[in-house]
């Protein structure tokens, strides 16, 4: 009868998921104490290794470019860990695909933090993604260092402490860039490109706080919808002259094309998550069979620059990563997202220094609250850190980009959120330490 | 006036890509009574095949030839392997039939070419044309794209309604018994539309592609732009769904255009146009037979 | 009515979807006096009894298994309360919906809108209050939907899939935008904490309370949609799928009934949303796609249409089988992002071979064997 039959179901049923579940049991925890001083002092760290978690988006709109990230941080990793690790322990660097899409994050970071238990979390990329996971993140204690991206969300010790940003946040690259305006171009009818998010918005506001009279349209884009004709319209009808847009990589390449197709030729200025040239040349090579390659389009562009890049090779820095990355042996060249990668890794290693031979959880965060603000790097300014102040790079250079080199407009700028000024930044360029890696002393 | 201009235009532009797709969902409509909601993802998988030849080094027209004739194939093969066995059926079967393909071939598009957003690109000039001291949204690939969508939408009434071919496949989608008892080879009609449908979706397929970025999934919207395109004409209608499609078009491009924020709104737009069209003429413009209602 | 097992495919286009919903064609009433059964007539009574076995079974899980298997079963909650709805819509009334991915997403909204609150109401009021709005909106959709067939049917329903969580992008400022609304998640209460480290000695975290939340709230949707399914309501809705003129010649009125069905499920995918929004402590555009919409589907097509139950399996099935075949995918060899893919292409293949060779899903093709088993043992027992 259909009773019994459906009861014949359930037990079976009930058979296959149990087994299901014991196929996919979760993973351990750190082992037990190791030989030497080492010992296992919290989740995901062990006598001889410590594990690092991070998302991107290898997949999606948001892809070009960004997944490149994570194969620079891995080629720093591997070098440190080929010259002895941190305290002799490896670094075991695991990130996962959230393809740009705030609920993958959410599902992706959980199994990041439960199953592969992770020591800590870094450069978790994207502001709208990882924006959706800092509850859960702060709420497991688990670090969450150096979010890949510059919004102000990270910096906000008192309700997620655990959380750090690292780049210069969007608000005072707005803010420097209107200035620039302001200074150079005070005749100018600016126009807003923007993601439709925190992002956006954040760059939004810096630049207000300098140019809010200049400014004739300010026009959104949702990221995923590639149709970007009605707002590349709006701002020519409104006017503008000048166009500064707070977007992907992806969309610049979008944005100068339907620009090429309507004839509409401002002054283009973009942050500088999405203006590698490089990447938007080989984004747009291949369009109309020859007519436009390179980022020939991208020239005379202006953006912003903290880290010295692929276009200043003899600098010590990029030397540097120049000899990480043929040593690690992975495909492709080296470019300003690996950069950006090796120089996020290397902050870690000093932060993983400054934590202690055998840290928890909380050691971390107190050593870069209480050392970061110190640490000299790849960084053209300085970190934010303190017990208050969970911000990271404190400033930035204006460039314009021409051909595949660029060329500075300004001294390099500091800044902050709010109403800060700007000042010019009067320290020296550090140099790489000879060994390539940092030395950092414990806090405690 | 020049938004104007250039809004209708870009409308016009678009809307003939709608229709095209429209066509191909009409063509399989009119032979099996399905609607092929797999017909993006084969779109896709042939431009992907296309781009593939492109990148090595083959010129645009040659990979357009190959991926209308692998889009044939592609059309062909699925009516007979998958759907053949779900046709006469509930129409449920053949709904979740083609849902499971389209999920399944995009993925498969994925593995074999990744996932990342490529350039690819398009057989004309993409700046607008000038006209006085500025561009108009007009370029020359958008005329090749009304133009293609125009003389494929030709061929297909003409083929329907002149020849005999044509005529054996009609009769196959009204009538399966009276046309196999007159020596048609159902069978082979069937297939045959899918075949055809496949080759004009491969068109839009690669219509959409030229000029932008294409990725697995870049024919998602697509779906469901073409499936209110269809129904606003009628879904038995050709010419319907070309009238459908460059209607829907201009509208949607007026509210992306007009509408503060309107780019936003457009899926939404074409949900209320579709309620609308189904509420008030369930049969589309161009319907001669009677609705489908309750 | 010809055997559904051996009518051919393609005979009668019109005839009820026998072999899809066989699933649901249990008698609605106790039948045959002589079987042995452990369990009791009433069907109240028995509902009653599987949702204690349920609850038990529930907390023996979810204490067994290590947090972020919680999470995933978290993950089977939410989703398997939406798939009951959409079984129940889709296997007993006959009405196919590509849309409820959006009704989930009137539901996560409602629940995190009201979580914004520094002071948030009780978690199962603002439950309650988001499977009210969804009710009404599908009660909306519903109406407009009663009049509608097939692929005209599913077109629209995906249409809505694809429309409606363009609201929360027009609406930036009081729905999210793309980034969406945060939830902070419900802390669990001390005295869960209590009983869990009785129970098992475990702590009581909060993503194992937001698995037994999850528990919760799927017990009682089955248990009032398995009443639902087996009651009169349950019994007029297989009448307007199956026969529909002979319904209406019986003086049941179409419309009213179908509209009712699409209130209940979308009810159901209301608090499926809810669920949702807890769990992942976002509710965002993004999570609404219409993958989610023909995930559902699938769930409830490969468990068997109309199956409470093929929901459930179907819905595990969803959540655990994707990591299973990526890691499947990186052993092989794929990189990262390739394996990725592997799972939906699992998926579609699945759904595309279930509906050729499969059509009544997991529950529908072993209650389809097991009643040819128990006719054929009949015939002899009876001619033998």
């Amino acid at each position: 009868m259909i009773r019994s039959s459906r009861r014949l179901v359930t037990v079976l049923a009930a058979a296959t998921v149990v087994s299901t579940l014991a196929a996919c049991g979760g993973g351990g925890g750190g082992g037990g104490g190791g030989s030497g001083d080492n010992e296992a002092s919290d989740t995901g760290i062990t006598a001889d290794s410590i594990k690092i978690g991070a998302t991107y988006p290898l997949t999606g709109v948001a892809a070009p470019g960004y997944s490149e990230i994570p194969t620079g941080v891995q080629a720093y990793f591997d070098y440190v860990n080929d010259n002895g690790g941190v305290n002799g322990r490896k670094i075991d660097y695991v990130f996962k695909d959230d393809g740009y899409n705030p609920t993958n994050t959410s599902s992706v970071t959980n199994d990041l933090v439960l199953k592969e238990e992770v020591f800590a979390m870094m450069g978790a990329l994207g502001t709208p993604t990882h924006s959706a996971v800092l509850d859960f993140l702060n709420g497991e204690n688990v670090p969450d260092l150096f979010v890949a991206s510059g919004s102000s969300l990270w910096d906000d010790p008192k309700n997620n402490p655990y959380t750090f940003g690292w780049q210069t946040d969007y608000e005072s690259e707005g803010k420097i860039l209107g200035q620039y305006i302001q200074e150079n171009f005070p005749d100018a009818k600016v126009g807003l490109f923007l993601q439709d998010d925190d992002f956006g918005e954040d760059g939004e506001r810096g630049i207000r706080e300098y140019i809010d009279d200049q400014i004739v349209s300010a026009q959104r884009y949702t990221s995923g919808n590639t149709d970007v004709g009605p707002q590349i319209a709006a701002l020519q009808a409104a006017g503008a002259d000048f166009v500064v847009g707070f977007n992907t990589p992806a969309y610049t390449a979008l944005t100068q094309l339907v620009s090429l197709q309507l004839g509409f030729k401002p002054q283009w200025a973009y942050s500088n998550v999405g203006s590698d040239p490089a990447l938007v040349g080989s984004l747009l090579a291949n369009f109309s069979q020859g007519k436009v390659t390179d980022a020939s389009l991208l020239d005379g562009a202006i953006t912003t620059q903290y880290l010295a890049g692929v276009d200043t090779p003899d600098d010590p820095w990029v030397q540097l990563w120049q000899k990480v990355w043929d040593a690690s042996g992975q495909d492709g060249e080296l470019t300003n997202f690996r950069i950006y990668g090796m120089a996020q890794a290397y902050t870690t290693v000093q932060a993983l220094q400054a934590a202690g031979q055998n840290p928890t959880r909380d050691d971390l965060v107190d050593a870069i609250e209480q050392a970061g603000g110190d640490w000299k790097g790849p960084a053209l300014a300085p970190f934010r850190y303190s017990e208050d102040r969970h911000a990271g790079i404190s400033g930035m250079r204006v460039v314009k980009i021409s051909g595949t080199s660029t060329e500075q407009l300004t001294d390099i700028l500091t800044t902050d959120t709010g109403d800060a000024d700007i000042k010019k930044f009067d320290g020296k360029e550090a140099t790489p330490p000879s060994s390539g890696i940092p030395d950092e002393d414990p806090v405690n | 006036m020049r938004q104007f201009v250039n809004v209708t235009l870009n409308g016009l532009t678009q809307g003939m890509i709608f229709a095209a797709f429209a066509l191909a969902l009409v063509l399989i409509w009119r032979s099996t009574r399905i609607v092929n909601f797999a017909q993006g993802a084969m779109a896709a998988a042939t431009s992907f095949i296309a781009l593939a030849l492109i990148h090595s080094g083959q010129s645009y027209w040659v990979a357009l030839v190959v991926a209308l004739a692998s889009g044939l194939v592609l059309g062909a093969v699925v009516e007979r392997v998958v759907i053949r066995p779900v046709e006469g059926g509930p129409e449920l079967n053949a709904v979740i039939v083609t849902l499971g393909l389209f999920v399944a071939i995009e993925a498969l598009i994925a593995i074999i070419a990744g996932s990342s957003f490529q350039s690819f690109p398009a057989p004309f000039g993409l700046q607008g044309f000038s006209v006085g001291d500025g561009r108009i949204a007009l370029t020359p690939n958008g005329l090749f794209i009304i133009g293609s969508v125009l003389v494929t939408m030709l061929l297909l009434v003409g083929l329907f309604r002149f020849t005999r071919l044509g005529l054996a496949m009609r009769a196959s989608a009204f009538g399966q018994e009276v046309a196999r008892l007159l020596g048609v080879r159902v069978g082979r009609m069937l297939t045959l539309g899918w075949a055809l449908a496949a080759v004009v979706g491969s068109l839009a397929g690669l219509l959409i592609a030229g000029g932008g970025l294409v990725h697995p999934a870049y024919m998602d919207s697509i779906i469901v732009y073409g499936f209110v395109a269809a129904v606003l004409g009628g879904l038995d209608s050709p010419i319907g769904s070309v009238v459908g499609g460059l209607i829907l078009g201009l509208l949607l491009s007026y509210v992306s255009g007009y509408v503060p924020r309107g780019s936003g709104l457009v899926n939404l737009a074409a949900l209320v146009i579709l309620v609308v069209v189904l509420l008030v003429r369930p049969g589309g413009l161009f319907s001669s037979t009677t609705s489908r209602r309750a | 009515m010809t055997d559904p097992r051996t009518a051919p495919a393609g005979t009668d286009v019109d005839a009820a979807p026998v072999l899809a919903t066989a699933a649901a064609n249990a008698p609605s009433a106790q039948a045959g006096a002589g079987r042995r059964s452990f369990l009791p007539r009433s069907t109240l009574l028995r509902h009653l009894i599987l949702l204690v076995v349920g609850a038990v079974l529930a907390v023996a899980l979810l204490e067994l298994t290590d947090p972020f298997t919680n999470s995933q079963l978290a993950q089977v909650a939410y989703y398997a309360i939406a798939a009951g709805g959409l079984t129940v819509l889709t296997g007993l009334n006959g009405q196919i919906s590509l849309g409820h991915g959006a009704l989930m997403a009137v539901g996560a909204y409602t629940t995190a809108l009201f979580l914004q609150a520094d002071e948030p109401w009780p978690l199962p009021l603002i439950f309650l209050v988001s499977i009210a709005v969804t009710a009404v909106v599908g009660a909306i959709v519903g109406v407009a939907a009663a009049r509608l067939h097939g692929p005209y049917l599913a077109g629209a329903t995906l249409a809505l899939a694809v429309g409606l969580p363009g609201l929360a992008l027009y609406f930036r400022d009081t729905l999210g935008g793309e980034q969406g609304l945060r939830v902070r998640a419900p802390r669990p209460p001390d005295w869960f904490r209590e009983a869990i480290s009785t129970l098992s000695g475990g702590s009581g975290s909060t993503t194992k309370w937001l698995a037994y939340v999850g528990a919760f709230w799927l017990l009682i949707a089955f248990f009032l949609l398995a009443n639902l399914a087996r009651s009169r309501i349950g019994r007029t809705w297989r009448a307007v799928r199956d026969q529909e003129v002979a319904a209406e010649l019986a003086g049941i009125s179409l419309a009213p009934w179908r509209v009712l069905a699409f209130v209940v499920s979308a009810a159901c995918a209301g608090l499926g949303g809810a669920v949702l929004a807890v769990v992942v402590r976002l509710a965002a555009p993004s999570a609404f796609t219409l993958v989610l919409s023909l995930a559902l589907l699938t769930a409830i097509v490969i468990g068997g249409l109309g199956s409470l139950f093929g929901a459930l399996i179907g819905s595990a099935i969803l959540v655990f089988l994707p990591p299973w075949v990526t890691d499947l995918g990186t052993s092989a060899g794929l990189n990262g992002t390739k394996a990725a893919q592997l799972a939906p292409f699992v998926y579609g293949a699945v759904l595309v071979l279930a509906m050729i060779f499969a059509p009544a899903g997991i529950v529908g093709t072993l209650r389809l064997r097991l009643l040819g088993l128990r006719a054929r043992r009949a015939a002899r027992a009876g001619g033998g």
